[in-house]
């Protein structure tokens, strides 16, 4: 059992997608970044005979596993029970902080919109390593950085007006520089991360809070206001992210960093640095001809 | 686990159900979320056992859940 502080209320965090997902998910975000991994995946040339999908809401990313062809079976770990059977592989309900797979399981994990939820991301990211192979590939993504900074900023803003004090509302997210720090601290080698970051337009706010509904993504903080948010609140935050940031045309903006990382499990064939003083050559020697030399110069 | 596309055969709906349980490659690589030890395969109730944790994880519809929270406490 992880024993990191509880930021995030995992049963809850289950609750809402499951509720997103009977009102229909909005899945405009993770279409994007299932495309995008079948990108990342094609760029690496190799095969992957067992694959594992981590905790995305929804088989999107197992099927665009399959249908690169450099996989062979996908196992989907879903953050819930999913509503209709997938044909994209074979299906378990997991934890991304408690995963239930054997050591050096799989070839390649992958994670998409999941793991921004988990309360222990160097704890989930360990386990991950642990159940790839030697060389086995990890690639995932998850909101970060300034996802959702404005309806934070709103939020903040209305509920100090309105109630005299503030709550969270907003998650934190994780930076991108922290998080090439966790997966070297996971033990995952040759780490990368990059950040996409998009600009969502709605109407308003309400249209906004609407999608997160339907991403499962409200507010599952553990230290969240239990009382329903007031009327009054919510339409007061709505008009500060109008004033603050909408627009020319009036619509406003919604910031979403996606981040991604991708790292493998350690193997002797893969590059490594030398180590320190271990160089047969001289630096010096090595760039002449590349420099100008000075004492030339003026002559 | 179904079948890739590469390998000449389509995915189908259900395919990941053998009769009345579970893929057993799947059985093979699944452990207990908590102690990460070997889990007991029940086909009668169609539960995984770890006796560790002292759990019974239910498999419904041929897809184990393997949240703690859902897990039935064994005496």
């Amino acid at each position: 059992m992880t024993n990191a502080p509880q930021i995030f209320d995992r049963r809850q965090q289950r609750l809402r997608l499951t509720r997103a997902g009977r009102l229909g998910y909005a899945d405009f975000l993770l279409t994007r970044v299932c495309d995008e991994l079948a990108e990342r995946i094609a760029a690496v040339k190799r095969s992957f005979p067992r694959a594992l999908d981590l905790g995305t809401p929804h088989g999107g990313a197992a099927a665009a596993l399959l249908a690169s062809g450099q996989v062979g079976h996908v196992l989907h770990a879903a953050p819930v029970r999913p509503l209709l059977p997938t044909a994209a592989g074979a299906t378990v309900v997991a934890d991304e902080e408690l995963i239930p797979f054997a050591p050096k399981s799989f070839d390649l994990v992958v994670s998409l919109l999941a793991l921004q939820g988990v309360n222990d991301l160097p704890g989930s990211l360990a386990q991950i390593r642990r159940c790839l192979v030697d060389d086995g590939l990890f690639v995932g993504c998850l909101f970060g950085g300034s996802t959702l900074n404005e309806l934070r900023t709103a939020f903040a803003a209305a509920e100090a007006e309105v109630e005299g004090g503030v709550s969270p509302r907003v998650a934190p997210f994780a930076d991108l520089r922290d998080l090439g720090g966790l997966l070297q601290r996971a033990g995952l080698a040759l780490p990368v991360t990059d950040v996409d970051t998009l600009t969502v337009r709605y109407d308003n706010a309400f249209a906004l809070m609407r999608d997160l509904r339907a991403m499962g993504l409200t507010n599952t903080l553990v230290e969240r206001r239990r009382t329903p948010l007031r009327r009054a609140t919510l339409i007061r935050a709505a008009a500060i992210y109008a004033e603050r940031f909408a627009m020319a045309d009036g619509r406003i903006p919604a910031t979403f960093d996606i981040v991604w990382l991708s790292g493998w499990a350690p193997h002797e064939s893969q590059r490594k640095p030398l180590r320190p003083g271990s160089a047969k050559m001289r630096l010096a020697d090595a760039l002449k001809g590349f420099a100008p030399d000075r004492k030339d110069e003026g002559a | 686990m179904s079948e890739g596309r590469n390998e000449g055969q389509k995915p189908q709906p259900g395919a990941t159900r053998t009769s009345g349980g579970v893929d057993p490659k799947l059985l093979e690589i699944l452990v207990c979320p908590l102690t990460k030890a070997t889990l007991e395969y029940d086909a009668e109730r169609q539960e995984l056992i770890s006796r560790q944790a002292k759990l019974a994880y239910p498999i419904r519809d041929g897809i184990p859940i393997m949240l703690p929270e859902e897990a039935r406490p064994l005496e």
